[in-house]
C-alpha cells in the first residue's frame, strides 16, 4: 500500500508542478503590466510589479500624453487598445453568429432533407477540411481584394461568415443522432421543414450549438493571419494584429515590456472572462474538436 | 436519415390542407427531386461560401501557381516554371528543414509530456478547475503567448534568464539562431499541452475499466499495464491526435511572425512564413502558390502516410 501512495504523491507533486508552470506566466504578465518598464531591468528578480504604477494601461488604453509615456519607457506612439477591443467583438461576434447559423442550416439539409446530390455535396463540403488554409488563403485575398473589401469588416469575416466545413460536419453529425419522431411529429402536424428547424430543431440543439459557437468564438478571437492580410487599418485591426504592431513599434534593444504585457493582458482577458463564465462547456467541448 | 420513410403528402405551395393524402401519386420527377426546393432554401448560403471561399480560391491557387503574378497586373501563364525554380531554391529547402525540425520538436515534446498530464489526471482527479488551468494556455491567442514568453526569455530581462544566472549558469539566448527553433517548438508545447492532455484523456476515458481490472489480477504493475493495456488500446486516438498536431504544427506562424520573424538569417524561416513573405513582401504571389500547393501534397502525404502506419481505423477493443 505504501508504494502506492508514494505514486500519488509524486504523481500530484508532477501535476501540481505543471500548473505552476501554466499559470506563473500569466502571473508574470499580470506582474510585469503594473511595473515601470524603466525601473524593469533594476528590479528584474522582483516577484512583485516594479515601481508600482497603471501607466502602461493607461498608455495602451490611449490614456496618457507623450510625455508620461516616454517617462514609463513607451513609445510616443499612439494606441488604443479600446478601439481593437471594439473591433475584434465586432468580427468574432458576426462571424460566429453567420458561422453558426447558416452551418446549422445546411447542416439540417444534410441529417434530414432527402435530395438529389446530398451525399455527393456533403462529401465535397467535408473534403475541404483537408485542405490546409494557407492553399485558400492567398487565392482569397486577392478575391477580397478585387472586391474592395481591404480593410473592412466584411473583408474580414466574409471567408469564414456563410460555412466552415467544421461547423457543418459538427451540427450535422448532431443532427443525426437525436431521435426524429418529435420532428415527425411536427411535419405529421403540418408544420414545414422552416418551421421544424426553427421551432423544433434549433431549441432541441442549444447545447451543441452553444459547444460551437465558443468554438468559433475563441478561434475567431484568436486568429492573426487573415486579419493581418486583409486588416491591418487601425479602424477595423483587431487585437492580435493590433498586439504584433505594438511589439514591432516598440523601440529596439529597450521594448516597452509593461506596455506589452498589459496589452496582451487586456487582449487575453476577455477569453479567460469566457472561460471563467462558461468553464465546464469550453472543457468539455475540447473532445469534440480533436473526434471530428 | 430515419426521419426520410415516413412521408407526409408533399405540400404544394397553393396549400393542400395538411395530413391530408392526394388522390393520384406524385409525378415521378417529385419523389425524385425529394425535399429539393427546401434544401435549396437551407443549404445555399453555405454552398455560396463553399464555393467562393473554398473552391473557387482552390482551383485559381492551382492555376496562380502556375503563373507570374505580383497582384497589380494580371497573372502571366509560365507553367511548371515555379515549381522548376522550387527545386533550386535554397530558402525553400531552408524552409523545410526548418519547419521539419520544428515539428519533430514540437510533436515528441508535446506528446510526451500530454501523455503523462493525461495519465496523471485521469488517476489522480475528477476536478474541474485542474482540468480548467490545464487547458487556458490553449485558449489565449498564439500571439499572446508568444508575446508573453518573448518577454520571459528575454536576454537581459527575462525572468528565466534571471533564474539561469541565479542557479549559477550563463544566460540563454533563446531567440538565438541555434536554439530559436527548440525554443518556439517549446513555446507551442506549452500552449497545447494541456489540451491535448484533454484530447488524450477522453481517449482514457473510454477504455473500459474491465480491462485494467483484468491487468490488476494478472499482477501487472502499473508500468507494465501502461504500456501493456493503456497504449495499445489508445492506439486509435492517439493516431488522430498525431495526425492533427503534425498537421497544425506544420503552420506554426503566428508565434514567429510577432517573436523573430524569420530570423536570426533564416533560422527561423519556417514554410509558412516562407509562403507570407514570399507573396506580402516580395508580391510574388504566383511562387507562393506554388510553394503552398508543394505544402499542401506534403501535409496529405504525412496525414496518409501517419494514418496508415498507425492503422487508425482499427481498435483493439473487440467485443467491448
Amino acid at each position: 500500500m505504501a508504494r502506492i501512495r508514494w505514486g500519488r504523491v509524486a504523481g500530484w507533486a508532477v501535476l501540481v508542478l505543471v500548473m505552476l508552470v501554466t499559470l506563473f506566466p500569466f502571473y508574470w504578465m499580470l506582474r510585469t503590466s503594473f511595473s515601470n518598464t524603466r525601473a524593469l531591468a533594476a528590479g528584474a528578480a522582483d516577484l512583485l510589479p516594479v515601481d508600482f504604477t497603471l501607466g502602461a494601461y493607461r498608455r495602451v488604453l490611449g490614456l496618457s500624453s507623450t510625455a508620461e509615456a516616454v517617462a514609463e519607457g513607451g513609445s510616443s506612439g499612439t494606441v488604443n487598445f479600446w478601439l481593437y477591443l471594439r473591433n475584434s467583438i465586432i468580427v468574432s461576434t458576426i462571424t460566429t453568429a453567420g458561422q453558426v447559423f447558416f452551418g446549422a442550416l445546411a447542416a439540417y439539409a444534410f441529417a434530414r432533407l432527402r435530395w438529389p446530390g446530398r451525399n455527393a455535396v456533403f462529401t465535397l463540403f467535408v473534403t475541404a477540411l483537408m485542405v490546409p488554409p494557407i492553399f485558400t488563403t492567398l487565392p482569397n485575398f486577392v478575391l477580397i481584394k478585387e472586391l474592395g473589401l481591404l480593410n473592412t469588416f466584411l473583408g474580414i469575416v466574409l471567408p469564414h461568415l456563410l460555412m466552415t466545413p467544421f461547423a457543418v460536419f459538427f451540427l450535422r453529425q448532431f443532427f443525426l443522432g437525436i431521435n426524429a419522431s418529435v420532428e415527425e411529429a411536427a411535419r405529421i402536424d403540418g408544420a414545414g421543414h422552416v418551421r421544424t428547424f426553427f421551432r423544433i430543431v434549433l431549441p432541441m440543439s442549444r447545447g451543441p450549438i452553444a459547444t460551437l459557437a465558443i468554438l468559433t468564438y475563441i478561434t475567431s478571437w484568436n486568429d492573426y493571419f487573415w486579419p493581418l492580410l486583409v486588416g491591418k487599418a487601425e479602424n477595423v485591426r483587431v487585437l492580435t494584429v493590433a498586439l504584433g504592431i505594438f511589439r514591432s513599434q516598440t523601440p529596439q534593444g529597450s521594448p516597452d515590456w509593461a506596455g506589452l504585457m498589459a496589452a496582451t493582458l487586456f487582449a487575453a482577458l476577455p477569453i479567460m472572462v469566457l472561460f471563467a463564465l462558461l468553464g465546464r462547456r469550453v472543457i468539455d467541448s475540447i473532445g469534440y474538436t480533436g473526434v471530428k | 436519415m430515419t426521419s426520410d420513410t415516413v412521408r407526409a403528402a408533399p405540400r404544394t405551395p397553393s396549400g393542400t390542407v395538411p395530413g391530408t393524402v392526394p388522390r393520384t401519386p406524385p409525378p415521378p420527377f417529385r419523389r425524385r427531386l425529394g425535399d429539393l426546393p427546401v434544401a435549396v432554401l437551407f443549404v445555399l448560403p453555405a454552398a455560396i461560401g463553399f464555393a467562393l471561399f473554398y473552391l473557387w480560391p482552390a482551383i485559381r491557387g492551382a492555376y496562380l501557381s502556375l503563373t507570374r503574378y505580383n497582384v497589380l497586373t494580371p497573372p502571366r501563364f509560365i507553367g511548371l516554371e515555379n515549381y522548376e525554380k522550387l527545386f533550386g531554391d535554397r530558402l525553400f529547402w531552408n524552409a523545410l528543414k526548418v519547419t521539419a525540425e520544428y515539428v519533430v520538436l514540437n510533436i515528441v515534446s508535446q506528446t510526451v509530456i500530454s501523455m503523462l498530464l493525461a495519465v496523471l489526471l485521469y488517476r489522480l482527479t475528477k476536478s474541474m478547475l485542474v482540468r480548467g488551468i490545464v487547458l487556458l494556455p490553449y485558449l489565449v491567442a498564439n500571439v499572446i503567448v508568444a508575446l508573453l514568453w518573448f518577454w520571459m526569455l528575454d536576454f537581459q530581462l527575462g525572468v528565466v534568464n534571471n533564474l539561469i544566472e541565479w542557479l549559477g549558469f550563463d544566460r540563454v539566448a533563446f531567440f538565438g539562431s541555434d536554439l530559436a527553433i527548440p525554443t518556439i517548438a517549446g513555446i507551442n508545447t506549452w500552449r497545447h499541452m494541456g489540451y491535448t492532455a484533454l484530447l488524450i484523456f477522453a481517449g482514457l476515458q473510454m477504455i473500459p475499466p474491465s480491462v485494467y481490472e483484468a491487468a490488476a489480477i494478472d499482477g501487472a504493475s502499473e508500468w507494465r499495464t501502461f504500456w501493456r493495456v493503456t497504449l495499445p488500446l489508445l492506439r486509435p486516438v492517439m493516431a488522430l491526435v498525431m495526425v492533427l498536431s503534425v498537421i497544425g504544427s506544420f503552420q506554426v506562424f503566428d508565434t514567429i511572425a510577432v517573436t523573430t520573424a524569420g530570423g536570426p538569417i533564416n533560422a527561423t524561416r519556417v514554410i509558412y512564413f516562407y509562403i507570407y513573405d514570399l507573396a506580402f513582401n516580395r508580391f510574388n504571389f504566383g511562387y507562393a502558390a506554388a510553394l503552398s500547393s508543394v505544402l499542401f501534397v506534403l501535409l496529405a502525404g504525412v496525414a496518409y502516410l501517419q494514418l496508415r502506419l498507425s492503422r487508425a481505423g482499427e481498435s483493439d477493443l473487440r467485443g467491448a
